[in-house]
């Protein structure tokens, strides 16, 4: 377990050395790069072993940093961060894998991507609220920059949204958490005493805290109405960075709501539960028509990630430990699928036909041209549709029948919902693969397409390897995060739960 | 009293280096310089000055906390003691910006007006009476003028300086109209005793009108709105180095006179002191003022000078949220933020002094490319930028955190502090915009077709570097730089 912290330490230094290596070359960035992101993933893979499934966190390193104010520099991982911990290294390390082609300023891309990542570990890491936003908004600014040089079309005005939406929701949390640390006697920004301080608030502060709090969270996650910088954002990010924005850095905030803003506030939540699980199923829902209706490859899957984020959101409103776990399940779940369906649409196929639109790829007849990224997408739509045998299946089982238990309602139009998201997988899946019955196929040849190669075909390995894994076997992760779901933390918000 | 006039001296030695100092720049250059080029004039002078300021650095080091000096004139506080190290610092690093910038002429001028200056600022920093505080006000003011139109090549410059002279000295009437009042009424130019009066839930009518005055005199000097209209056109007219100093040093300084002009005894024991003085209203609207019009201001910019004008407008804002909250906490997250906001304003106008070496660097678009054309240069301003947009782990981000959690533990929600803490929370998402269309320009936008590679000389360099490695050291240690609070 004390290997953890190495793995924020790895990506920062990492980070530095990409930056130098790539003066040299774009061939040294990138072996930096991944051997970087492979060793943070092998660190947290080696903790993941000697790991033991315990109610509450685990704390890895803990030291004073700034005393003034009772600020602790305080790493601790129960199994829900130890989940997303493995998530956040897989991505990483398939992103460098379908980034393997980029040359221009391949040093900078590497070093911004590192330290995003760093950040993602840093705040999975965190025990106190301050460490947590301080790694949080390290995790911000590389976004803006990922996207505004190497992304794609309207790339500066996809990237400043996304940044803008991010950093307005991280201002929220920020004036939340500071609310309740002054209001708590201002000594200490740990979550347990954050935690132990809310339970005098009055039931207005809590209202109060918790919504500024949540809010600020759910904006990353993608709570509708305020989702809107998702798909803009992630069809005009560079490939690694639409997987790493779209399959992690969303957690980002799903895991803060599950974090900080339920265990500190339980009164708040149960005054706005109602209002977040309508938001979540409307979502769902929302985002699933407007994924029917796009033409561009990128924003159909930009829409599928906000509609799969909204049984995330769900799953956090359900309030029983069943339903929080299957969200946990499903931010993994989610993470891999998000990521793999970013691989296909952005470096096998729009790297090579550069266009999205589905009209062009229609003709392009792509199932004959690339037969193995049609494999893969259909494999990963196959997954996002919740067939059983792959991870979307026993995450949004779960989520639906934890949802159930409290509002029989929001599980029926989530349920709904999945019908949806198999009606746009299925039109994306034959638009784009396989052509339209009318046409004839061009002749081969015509459209001779750079080879699929093999950093692409080991990226899409891991993947599908994790999502298979994880849809035949939740318990592997499972067994970790419902006994975190028991910690005392969550006894007063999560129904079903330690007595 | 017997006037203790050893250890008045002794208290100031630190100024007294700084004028034997200024003097011996002048000297020098006089005796010396004449026949010699611009250049090695200015490096002379240069070397002069650091010398001046590194040793007033050691003597304000090995002076410490003194305490009160002379009766009470001067008192070297913590607040004092840091403050003065910010400002020789901060006048330090312009020094060394200004020696890798463009050529001027009267190099020894210059740096003998920047040393006179340092040591109005350092007055200021440790001044605890009302006409030693504007006489230093007064001092530190006339030499930025001076500064301000030192460029006498361009209009701009001498607009500048006239703008900022008129506006100033209109001010400084406020200010002295504001100080008699205050001396009529409490009989005493001590500021202490001035401040427990001041403290008073509800003034009586003519206090209210002198501190009125005092508001509009030191809106006018920190560029707090609505008194702020001089400052863009003050940054955008004046020579790079001198707009550094202006926007870093003085800034400091001012908040350390002003903190210590508006709560009593800082520092010891702050429970007893009113919750709501009366001079809080107008404080509050003053911040609140300052945030909305700096940070919506700066949406409109296309100039960087002006923007970072307008970004200084907000920052100044910021800062009196921190002075009302210094007497909660203590002056320690204002002198933070003060200081760490110096730092980066510093390396920003250092950054545009070097870039104008080899071109204009007025238009924001004027760095487009930055990256290609200096990669150190465009990596340090990026550092700078998201330090002034307040993103850990840089130092800016620490120094908002704590004046806001200060502000907040006045009492919550409940009094009008916390609400500006909101206010400034949320209008920080406002200032990532334009600060990231600075950004974008240098490390995103390709360079233009004759944008050549700039060669950065060694003591900026070095300067920007060590300004750097501050705000990146405070920004991940802040108790560092707060250790003495």
């Amino acid at each position: 377990m004390s290997l953890l912290p190495w793995s924020i330490y790895v990506s920062f230094a990492g980070a530095l050395l990409a930056l130098a290596a790539g003066r040299r070359s774009a061939a040294a960035a990138r072996w930096v790069a991944l051997a970087t992101a492979a060793t943070a993933w092998g660190l947290v893979l080696a903790a993941a072993c000697r790991f033991t499934p315990a109610a509450g966190l685990q704390t890895v390193a803990d030291a004073g940093w700034i005393p003034l104010m009772g600020i602790r520099y305080h790493l601790a991982a129960d199994g829900i961060s130890l989940t997303l911990l493995v998530l956040t290294g897989l991505a990483a390390t398939a992103g460098i894998l379908f980034s393997w082609n980029l040359e221009e300023r391949a040093g900078e891309f590497f070093a911004f991507y590192l330290t995003l990542i760093g950040g993602v570990y840093g705040v999975f890491l965190s025990a106190d609220a301050f460490l947590f936003f301080v790694f949080y908004e390290i995790a911000i600014v590389p976004k803006y920059f990922l996207i505004a040089i190497w992304g794609s079309t309207r790339r500066e005005y996809g990237a400043m949204k996304l940044v803008l939406y991010s950093f307005a929701g991280s201002a929220l949390v920020l004036a939340g958490l500071l609310w309740a640390y002054a209001a708590g006697g201002a000594h200490s920004f740990a979550i347990g005493d954050l935690a132990a301080a809310a339970a005098h608030f009055t039931a207005g502060e809590q209202r109060g805290m918790f919504a500024l709090v949540f809010l600020g969270f759910a904006v990353l996650a993608g709570l509708f109405p305020f989702h809107t910088w998702a798909p803009t954002g992630h069809a005009a990010a560079p490939t690694a960075a639409s997987m790493l924005l779209a399959g992690v850095v969303m957690k980002l905030g799903a895991y803060g709501c599950l974090r900080i803003a339920l265990p500190l506030f339980p009164t708040g939540f149960a005054f706005w539960q109602p209002a977040i699980g309508g938001l979540a199923v409307a979502g769902i829902v929302y985002a699933g028509f407007i994924a029917l209706v796009q033409d561009d490859f990128k924003f159909v899957i930009g829409y599928s990630s906000v509609s799969h984020m909204g049984f995330v959101i769900l799953g956090l409103a359900a309030g029983n430990v069943l339903a929080a776990g299957g969200a946990v399940l499903q931010m993994f779940s989610h993470g891999v699928i998000a990521g793999l369906l970013f691989a296909v649409a952005g470096r096998m196929v729009y790297d090579r036909t550069h266009t999205r639109r589905l009209e062009d790829l229609r003709l392009l007849h792509l199932g004959r041209l690339l037969p193995f990224a049609a494999v893969v997408f259909v494999i990963a739509g196959l997954a996002s549709m919740g067939m059983p045998g792959f991870s979307g299946f026993p995450s949004e089982l779960t989520i639906l029948i934890g949802a159930w238990r409290t509002s029989r309602a929001w599980a029926v139009v989530a349920a709904f919902g999945v019908l949806v998201a198999a009606a746009f997988t299925v039109r994306v899946i034959t638009v784009c693969f396989f052509g339209s019955a009318g046409e004839p196929a061009p002749a081969a040849g015509t459209h001779p397409l750079p080879p699929i190669t093999l950093a692409e075909k080991t990226g899409a390995a891991l993947l599908i390897g994790a999502t298979l894994l994880i849809g035949l076997k939740p318990g592997l992760l499972l067994d970790w995060i419902l006994p975190s779901l028991h910690s005392p933390l969550f006894t007063a918000v999560l129904k079903g739960g330690a007595p | 009293m017997i006037p203790d006039y050893a250890g008045l001296g002794r208290a100031l030695r630190p100024e007294a280096a700084l004028v034997a100092g200024a003097l011996l720049v002048l000297g020098f250059d006089l005796a010396a310089g004449k026949r010699g080029s611009i250049e090695t004039r200015l490096r002379a002078a240069t070397a002069i000055g650091m010398a001046a300021l590194l040793a007033a650095l050691g003597l304000n080091l090995h002076i410490g906390l003194a305490g009160p000096v002379f009766g009470g004139v001067l008192t070297l506080d913590a607040l004092a003691f840091g403050s003065r190290l910010g400002v020789l610092v901060l006048s330090l690093l312009t020094l060394a910006i200004a020696a890798g910038a463009a050529r001027r002429r009267h190099p020894a001028e210059w740096v003998a007006v920047v040393l006179f200056a340092t040591a109005g600022f350092t007055l200021m920093a440790a001044a605890q009476q009302l006409l030693l505080a504007f006489l230093a006000l007064e001092l530190a003011s006339l030499s930025l003028y001076v500064l301000a139109g030192f460029d006498t090549d361009r209009a701009e410059s001498a607009e500048a300086a006239l703008k900022y002279f008129l506006f100033g000295g209109m001010s400084a009437a406020f200010l002295l109209f504001g100080f008699s009042l205050i001396y009529g009424l409490t009989g005493s130019i001590d500021l202490p005793q001035i401040a427990e009066r001041m403290a008073s839930p509800s003034p009586s009518p003519l206090l209210a009108i002198a501190l009125v005055m005092v508001f509009v005199g030191f809106g006018f000097k920190a560029a707090a709105a609505p008194f702020h209209l001089w400052a863009p056109d003050v940054y955008e007219g004046a020579p790079a180095p001198s707009a550094a100093l202006i926007a870093s040093a003085s800034k400091l300084a001012g908040i350390a006179l002003f903190t210590r002009l508006l709560w009593p005894a800082l520092g010891a024991t702050s429970e007893n002191l009113a919750a709501s003085p009366g001079w809080l209203p107008v404080a509050a609207a003053v911040s609140a003022a300052s945030i909305l019009v700096g940070n919506l201001g700066a949406l409109a910019q296309g100039n960087l000078r002006r923007l970072l004008a307008y970004s200084a407008i907000a920052h100044a804002g910021a800062l009196l949220l921190g002075v009302i909250a210094a007497g909660r906490s203590g002056p320690g997250p204002v002198f933070f933020y003060a200081a760490t906001y110096g730092l980066a304003t510093v390396g920003a106008f250092g950054v545009i002094a070097v870039v104008e070496r080899s071109g204009p660097c007025q238009k924001i678009t004027d760095l487009a490319g930055l990256h290609r054309r200096s990669p150190f240069l465009a990596g340090c301003l990026a550092l700078f930028i998201l330090s002034l947009a307040g993103i850990p782990p840089l130092a800016g981000f620490y120094g908002k955190f704590a004046v806001f959690a200060a502000a907040l533990q006045i009492a919550g929600f409940a009094g009008p502090a916390g609400w500006l803490a909101l206010f400034a929370i949320l209008m920080s998402a406002v200032a990532l915009y334009y600060y990231l269309v600075v950004l974008k320009q240098a490390l995103v936008a390709a360079p233009g077709p004759n944008a050549n590679p700039i060669r950065v000389p060694l003591s900026a360099a070095f300067a920007l570097a060590a300004a750097a490695a501050m705000i990146f050291t405070f920004g991940v240690f802040p108790p560092l730089l707060l250790g003495f609070f």
